[in-house]
């Protein structure tokens, strides 16, 4: 099961369980963020886009204090893989799940289109649909999405290769950054691999209808490892 | 006691809105402002015995909350009046 947490103000959860239960067949439900305990049976975690807690004080600087997030920080510290989109990467990040910080865009415009993204490193359990060098085009909105780290943590990310998304423009060649991160960086994973945060949303991409479908790659992978750590089991 | 804490952006971190803010100064005409930099202020009631205390619990307090010590630095500027009892 899918858990995806709604927190007062989350705006893309029933986006992203439409994308994981109806595109993607997966079993994935809402859990309220008032919850103690995230529901029995949960295989994957998703913190979904949005304005949690009206983005007071800083982006998910509120939501870090949820009671469910107690849960969420076990699932996470025990290897469960967890998934956090826009506001849900602002969450990561203020919870300490995540390094850096998502600051506001270079030039103060809330951003809303598509962009490039290249797949920097294809593995499971967030981009094993991907190839290694892939172009995905996925849509983006925010005003707070420039990743920000200290030289350091900089340096620390791309020689463990945690960078796993990185703006580009559509050929994959540098360029296309909508918000000034730092290094390009459109998405990043913790050094264990199991928790990954990006301001791009793969599920508002999951139809050609809706402009595209690259999300699913993305999506798709994590599905695919929920059914392989099954079957393994 | 009432204390003030600031809440600014480290000095090497780029602060868009500040810069912002500067340019609009120049365009209003007030071309002597050479640099704007954009933070908070918190004003604080709190309960504590004593200024060491309520200094201890803000610094704790900034740490953990008001400010994203990734990017941003805080400042104590002011704690006083009476300790509280209730």
């Amino acid at each position: 099961m899918f858990a995806v947490v709604q927190f007062p103000g989350s705006n893309d959860d029933r986006d992203m369980r439409f994308a994981l239960k109806s595109v993607l067949g997966a079993d994935a439900r809402l859990v309220w963020h008032a919850e103690a305990e995230l529901p029995p049976g949960t295989r994957a975690v998703l913190l979904p886009g949005g304005f949690s807690y009206g983005d007071y004080l800083r982006c998910g600087a509120m939501a870090r204090f949820s009671p469910i997030m107690g849960a969420v920080r076990r699932f996470a510290e025990a290897g469960g893989p967890m998934l956090g989109t826009c506001n849900g990467f602002q969450v990561l990040c203020e919870a300490g799940l995540l390094p850096g910080v998502l600051r506001r865009n270079r030039d103060l415009h809330f951003v809303c289109d598509f962009v490039h993204v290249r797949v920097e490193r294809a593995a499971a359990p967030f981009t094993s649909r991907a190839r290694p060098g892939q172009v995905l085009r996925l849509p983006v909105k925010h005003g707070e999405g420039a990743f920000c780290a200290s030289r350091e943590e900089l340096a620390r990310l791309e020689a463990n290769g945690q960078v796993v998304l990185r703006y580009c423009d559509a050929s994959g060649a540098p360029g296309g950054n909508p918000n000034g991160a730092l290094h390009d960086i459109a998405g990043i994973r913790n050094e264990a691999g199991n928790v990954f945060g990006l301001m791009p949303h793969p599920e508002h991409a999951v139809e050609g209808a809706i402009g595209g479908r690259d999300g699913v790659v993305i999506l798709g992978s994590l599905v695919d490892a929920v059914a392989a750590a099954r079957g393994g089991a | 006691m009432k204390a003030l804490v600031y809440v600014t952006l480290k000095p090497d971190v780029l602060d868009p809105q500040g810069e912002a803010i500067r340019k609009a100064c120049r365009t209003l005409g007030y071309g002597a402002v050479a640099s704007v930099r954009q933070g908070k202020l918190f004003e604080i009631e709190l309960e504590a015995a004593d200024e060491g205390e309520a200094r201890r619990l803000l610094e704790e307090l900034s740490d953990k909350l008001l400010a994203n010590t990734v990017i941003e630095d805080h400042r104590i500027a002011q704690v006083d009046g009476p300790p509280g009892r209730r």
